[in-house]
């Protein structure tokens, strides 16, 4: 087999690069419509390089929140990349020593370990840092164009843009809901368990970033208590 | 936003949001054994991003900064998003697939 090089990575990282790109240029505008300076943003994108984290990030910094909850906020939601972690950690070979690996733990976003997990054989560092070099531009580029030129585009453009990290999202979960039952079950139970805490009289005091945590941490028990994963092999063919 | 209140916010994300990435890809080197556990990560990220999206999305295209129709272009973007992730479609697509269609929605609003 082949060994993956370089220019493999880069050229398997230009569709993530572009599709962040939109979504980022997205996260640009929020930022700003929430009260960030443009570099501010462009400072979120180019050192966390992750949606959902910055979006709540920005949400919270606009709502003045304590620094434990954006603390805990970010662990919460970003826990998902210390599975990934595990699982590539288990695909690297003997490039990858502490350094690189600490090098590349910046990038490891959904998608980059989505295209990462699912190549066959052992990962080199070559291969990896092509793989993260793009994505990486595409966040921050989206980002300082949104954050700038945001403000240029008329309100028409930015209300229809508002959607697109929600789109991603999305794009995300029903895939797997479509095909996975536990997973459709826990994509539900964390909707409703959401509405009700945005809605309910007195729980809807709750600050967003713990009104997160709760709905993950009791549809993911749930999920877990009903839905055990399989053996350890099925599980890492599937993630 | 004060850079004064601003950094420490980017301080705290930046690094708890590392420290999760790089800590099990350089410490552990081992596949966890505990099924719970393993059950309860695989199904995190799914709940994180569903409670986010649900009922957030429908708040996205200006309802709440006082675009009244807001609610119906917003749920308009949401089916479409749907149908586009059913059959598959990737991540940059549905993102598309959503903001055109609450792009057309806003159009015809303006219309009528």
């Amino acid at each position: 087999m082949k060994k993956l090089s370089f220019r493999d990575g880069l050229r398997h990282g230009v569709p993530i690069g572009l599709g962040y790109l939109s979504v980022a240029f997205a996260f640009g505008i929020q930022a700003v419509a929430l009260g960030l300076e443009p570099v501010q943003a462009l400072l979120i994108s180019m050192t966390n390089v992750t949606s959902a984290g910055q979006l709540a990030g920005i949400s919270l910094m606009a709502a003045g929140a304590s620094l434990m909850e954006m603390a805990l906020t970010q662990l919460t939601i970003n826990l998902r990349y210390a599975l990934m972690s595990l699982s590539l950690s288990q695909k690297m070979d003997e490039s990858m020593q502490t350094l690189q690996r600490m090098i590349f733990s910046f990038c490891n976003t959904d998608e980059i370990f989505a295209v990462a997990a699912s190549q066959e054989g052992r990962l080199g560092k070559h291969y990896l840092y092509g793989l993260m070099i793009i994505p990486w531009i595409g966040w921050s580029l989206g980002t300082i164009l949104g954050a700038a030129a945001g403000t240029l585009l008329p309100e028409f453009f930015r209300t229809a843009l508002g959607i697109a990290i929600y789109g991603m999202f999305l794009a995300v979960i029903i895939p797997p809901s479509r095909k996975q039952k536990p997973v459709r079950v826990v994509v539900i139970l964390a909707a409703v368990i959401s509405v009700i805490l945005k809605y309910t009289p007195g729980l809807r005091n709750i600050p967003s970033g713990y009104a997160i945590i709760l709905c993950a941490v009791a549809a993911s028990t749930v999920g877990a208590l009903l839905f055990p994963v399989a053996d350890e092999e099925e599980e890492g063919k599937e993630a | 936003m004060t850079w004064q209140t601003y950094l420490p916010y980017l301080l705290v994300m930046a690094l708890v949001t590392y420290l999760i990435r790089m800590l099990p890809l350089t410490l552990m080197r081992r596949q966890i054994r505990n099924r719970f556990i393993r059950s309860f990560l695989k199904y995190v990220p799914y709940a994180v991003l569903s409670a986010m999206t649900i009922p957030d999305i429908f708040y996205s295209t200006g309802y709440t900064a006082g675009v009244p129709d807001g609610l119906i272009t917003a749920a308009v973007g949401f089916a479409a998003a749907v149908v586009a992730a059913w059959k598959g479609k990737d991540l940059l697509t549905v993102a598309i697939v959503a903001c055109v269609a609450v792009a057309l929605v806003q159009g015809i609003l303006l219309m009528i």
